[in-house]
């Protein structure tokens, strides 16, 4: 099984390309063909995948499953995964079967649709999985074209400038990147992901255009990174893409791009940011947890006042992701543990919410909060899920959600108290936020006319969120399963950086003695 | 003695006779009836003289005392000229019999403009070099107003021809100032003057060389002509205008750095490096006004050539190396992309607004996926092709110092891709329109699906580009030493 890693990633690839040369048509019948063919391809993915968690190793901290070959210009194909990416591969795999079965009701350009998930499938794998500097790049923004297209075909009233605005904010946040990637490879003569970890970026502090840039070449490559990075995941100032793109997108669009898109910019610090500019990263690290502690209540605050649910869960998205970054540059144990931790539970948690809102919206074409209220008189089954994964997203003890957020705000109290002080507020605010939603969604009597026909779930809609249910439970009381693959992982790295950042303070000490 | 320089010529006075040949033949006999047949017969003789040429070249050879030189580096852009040139002729053939343009002189201009593209990026002499580009020129003006009976066509000949007269007299006062301050128009002679001092008429004979090359590449603030010819001349022949004679320009540019300035990288850098910035800049800005695709693609083509005068002002092998595989890729670019142009009609008439390009998915998928490939790439988005021409030019530019260039240009590029997203907007999810009715001719289909599929697929490792890249570091090598 050499080549599991790659066969997984192109897996769903293939079957894009089936679904493009041999279906003809656009009648029923086609288009149920495509939806099953599509499902049938990311079923196949994950089983696979599945041969990639069980073969994984977690006691060793390296890289496993590697493959290699030359490629362009010094570059190579060389993939692989270690505690951390496994969980994002495994999550992938896991969420693209429900997020096709959810799009079951989609009427226009079927077999596109299809295609474009199943090359998104192949391209958010290949991030997770890419050992090659510039093979990362290529998935990273490729995966933008799909995303484009998605949320400018099919997507509701505004979708034109939501895909432009999404396309040219991440757009621009990554070509910096690319900058630094450039320099990286002119530093280091390498693109390879693992030997670029051990290697020494330069930290001497110099002044450019009169600045002190205190780290040097590392601190600069930082910000590079960062620019890409925290426009993905994103980050308070410059998430105003995500309610925007989140809004505008179709349900799928808004599951896959909140479940595992924006992961994508977590995963990015934790392969690049803290392994391989350490000294950056201790330079920089207190801005990044002060623009989380903001992002966190002052996003959560302004989710109290949406009026379209779909907005209101991305500004919560956001909050969430603000503990994702506070756990990483908290650098410790808990922390990270914590941060992928909560980016695994998000990716269940957020994805369920926003197919809730998938739910109503198909039946009465409206996301306004105010079309709504006291659908438990109609909808118990569906009041029952909605319950469930609120409560999963306010962080109740029990569910995944719990885990996550007690996990991060410990590692960060143990190096900044105010911080944790006030992203604990946050908890409170979330549970303002998102019960004062179910409140007036699917609580109180059902007076609206439109609203006394609506039907229940089907039970395809129950089939899709049983697995759903079934994780965000399983991880809130048995979080073993991931803490046990990232752990090693985790201490490594944090080993490594503690090494790093040490040899950087005794160094200035030197200098400043 | 004699013999053996023209063995070393002889692909471009093969060329060269057989234009003078055919037009003798066909101005006596049945004229615009041979039209057709000639098309095909001088894009066969393109690709005949292209392998001939890869074939049987090797190693450096000079003729006529220095002036003409044969090395990698020429014979790998005189491959990519040849081959865009055949392949673009063949394009033109059905668009131009449609609208009864297919006169005889077309193909047999184009084959003489080639013969002058061929000898530029050839020179080994400032003689030599506007020769050549001369012969290209003249022949250029002619094609750029074959529609002689419109206002549009006449007037891009002729704004054409006298801003090109004026960058020639630009080039050629810069000429005689090296002239008479190196005391020789030989490059190598050039070299050796400046190794014992630079003298300010040299810096002032470069500055001008360079203004008239940068006129040529249609470089900002030289390419004040470009939207206007683009889009008065008639489709094939803008689609000639952006492929073959930019790559000749831009080796000539790059020739004459290296082969006369080669010892003062310094000085032409700060040059080189201005004219890129500006170029990406303006070609990125002011492209985003635009309704015509014919004038969209020439600000594309300028903010194009912006970034392969970013690999050029490297000053290094790995520069030069990296302009190649960019010329290499925005020509395969821009074969598709012109491919679809061609093919955009409405009842019978050619329509180059991008207003008609409205819903175009729904009409012709496989066209619409190659336009969104197309233009993808065009903006430097992976996995397509031109990412990878941008990768290379960005490194380095980094490895030689220029960071902020670097910076500058992929700021550019994110501006950029503005207009070719709006393009791709306007195919996949446009208001329901009927802008256009036309199917590709099978010429053009080809085109676009192969050009497509290359654009798409090329970089997978395997492919590797074709093997390019060790072919443009080797001719690279031979320039930079």
């Amino acid at each position: 099984m050499g080549n599991l890693l790659s066969l997984t990633t192109f897996i769903p690839l293939l079957g894009a390309a089936i679904l493009a040369i041999f279906l003809r048509g656009d009648d029923e019948a086609a288009q149920r063909n495509a939806k099953w063919v599509a499902l049938v391809v990311t079923g196949a993915t994950f089983l696979v995948s599945l041969f990639i968690w069980f073969g994984f190793d977690p006691s060793n901290t390296g890289f496993q499953f590697v493959e290699e070959r030359p490629w362009l210009l010094g570059l190579q194909y060389k993939m692989g995964v270690d505690g951390i990416s496994v969980l994002f591969v495994m999550l992938t795999t896991f969420l693209m079967p429900l997020v096709i079965a959810a799009c079951w009701d989609v009427k226009t350009r079927v077999k596109e649709y299809m295609i474009a998930f199943l090359i998104l499938e192949t391209l958010m794998l290949g991030v997770f999985m890419a050992l090659d500097l510039v093979l990362f790049y290529l998935f990273f923004e490729a995966g933008l074209i799909p995303m484009f297209l998605i949320i400018g075909i099919w997507g509701g009233k505004d979708r034109i400038y939501a895909s432009f605005k999404f396309f040219l904010y991440t757009f621009l946040g990554s070509v910096l990147m690319l900058v630094a990637m450039v320099a990286m490879f002119t530093d280091a003569g390498t693109t390879d992901i693992p030997a670029l970890m051990n290697h020494d970026f330069g930290s001497e502090t110099f002044s450019l255009l009169g600045i002190q840039i205190i780290g040097g070449a590392q601190t600069l490559m930082w910000i590079a990174f960062f620019a890409s990075f925290a426009v993905k995941m994103p980050m308070w100032p410059v998430h105003t893409w995500l309610p925007d793109a989140h809004v505008q997108a179709p349900t799928a669009g808004s599951v896959v791009l909140a479940a595992i898109l924006l992961k994508m910019g977590g995963y990015g610090f934790l392969r690049f940011s803290l392994p391989m500019f350490p000294v950056g990263s201790e330079v920089m690290g207190p801005l990044v947890l002060w623009l989380s502690a903001i992002a966190i209540v002052y996003t959560s605050l302004v989710a109290l006042v949406q009026q379209d649910m779909k907005k209101l869960i991305a500004y919560s998205s956001v909050a969430h992701m603000g503990y994702v970054t506070m756990g990483i540059f908290a650098v410790n144990q808990q922390g990270i543990d914590g941060a992928i931790f909560q980016m695994i539970s998000h990716g269940f948690i957020s994805g369920a919410l926003f197919l809730c809102v998938g739910v109503i919206y198909d039946r009465m074409h409206t996301r306004e909060i105010d079309a709504y209220g006291g659908l438990v008189n109609r909808m118990p089954a569906y009041a029952l899920i909605f319950m469930f994964f609120t409560m999963a997203n306010v962080g109740l003890p029990g569910t995944s959600g719990f885990i996550g957020e007690f996990l991060t705000l410990m590692g960060i109290f143990q190096v900044n108290t105010w911080i944790a002080v006030i992203a604990t507020t946050g908890v409170i605010l979330s549970a303002a936020y998102a019960l004062w939603l179910y409140r007036r969604v699917v609580m109180g009597d059902l007076i609206k006319e439109s609203l006394k026909t609506i039907s229940d779930m089907t039970t395809r809609e129950r089939a899709i969120f049983a697995p759903l249910v079934f994780m965000t439970l399983l991880l809130g009381v048995y979080p073993a399963p991931v803490l046990d693959t990232i752990g090693p992982s985790v201490q490594a790295l944090i080993g490594q950086y503690d090494i790093a950042t040490a040899a950087f303070e005794s160094a200035t000490q030197v200098a400043s003695n | 003695m004699i013999s053996a320089d023209i063995q070393t010529v002889l692909p471009e006075i093969l060329l060269s006779l057989y234009a003078m040949g055919a037009l003798m033949a066909a101005v006596y006999t049945i004229k615009d009836g041979a039209a057709a047949l000639l098309t095909w017969v001088t894009a066969g003789v393109f690709v005949l003289l292209a392998v001939w040429i890869g074939i049987n070249g090797s190693g450096t050879t000079q003729a006529f005392g220095g002036m003409f030189v044969d090395d990698a580096f020429a014979r790998f852009s005189k491959i990519i000229i040849l081959i865009s040139a055949a392949i673009v002729l063949l394009m033109s053939e059905g668009y131009m019999a449609r609208r009864d343009l297919l006169r005889f002189e077309y193909p047999l201009l184009v084959a003489l403009a080639v013969v002058g593209m061929m000898v530029m990026v050839s020179a080994g002499d400032l003689m030599a070099l506007y020769m050549g580009l001369e012969l290209q020129s003249l022949s250029l003006y002619v094609v750029a107003s074959l529609r002689r009976d419109s206002a549009k066509s006449t007037e891009a000949g002729l704004k054409y021809f006298v801003l090109g007269a004026l960058s020639s007299g630009l080039l050629l006062y810069g000429a005689s100032l090296t002239y008479g301050f190196a005391g020789t128009t030989l490059f190598s002679g050039i070299i050796d003057a400046l190794q014992k001092d630079v003298s300010l008429g040299l810096l002032f004979g470069l500055v001008f060389l360079l203004a008239g090359f940068a006129f040529k590449v249609s470089a900002a603030p030289f390419h004040m002509w470009t939207p206007d010819v683009y889009e008065g001349s008639p489709t094939p022949v803008t689609a000639f205008f952006a492929t073959a004679p930019k790559v000749a320009a831009m080796a000539l540019f790059a020739r004459v750095v290296h082969d006369a300035f080669g010892g003062i990288v310094g000085e032409w850098q700060q040059i080189v490096a201005f004219l890129a910035v500006v170029s990406m800049f303006l070609g990125a800005i002011a492209a985003i006004g635009q309704r015509d695709i014919k004038r969209l693609m020439a600000y594309s083509s300028i903010a194009h050539m912006g970034f392969a005068l970013m690999g050029l002002a490297a000053g290094t092998a790995l520069g030069v190396q990296a302009m190649l595989i960019y010329m290499a890729i925005y020509v395969t670019m821009n074969i598709g992309t012109f491919a679809l142009i061609l093919s955009m009609e409405k009842d019978g008439r050619p329509v180059t607004d991008i207003q008609a390009l409205q819903s175009y998915s729904k009409r012709d998928p496989l066209m619409a996926l190659v336009m969104l490939v197309m233009m993808f790439s065009l903006a430097g988005v992976p996995p397509m092709l031109g990412f990878f021409g941008k990768f290379y030019v960005l490194r380095a530019a980094y490895e030689a110092g220029l960071g902020w260039l670097a910076v500058a240009g992929v700021i550019a590029s994110v501006i950029g891709a503005f207009y070719y997203l709006r393009i791709v907007y306007y195919v996949y999810f446009g208001a329901d329109k009927d802008g256009t009715d036309a199917r590709p001719t099978p010429i053009l289909w080809t085109a676009a699906v192969v050009t497509a599929l290359i654009v798409a697929l090329a970089w997978l490792p395997g492919i590797n580009l074709f093997g390019i890249e060790p072919v443009a570091a080797a001719a690279a090598e031979t320039l930079v030493n």
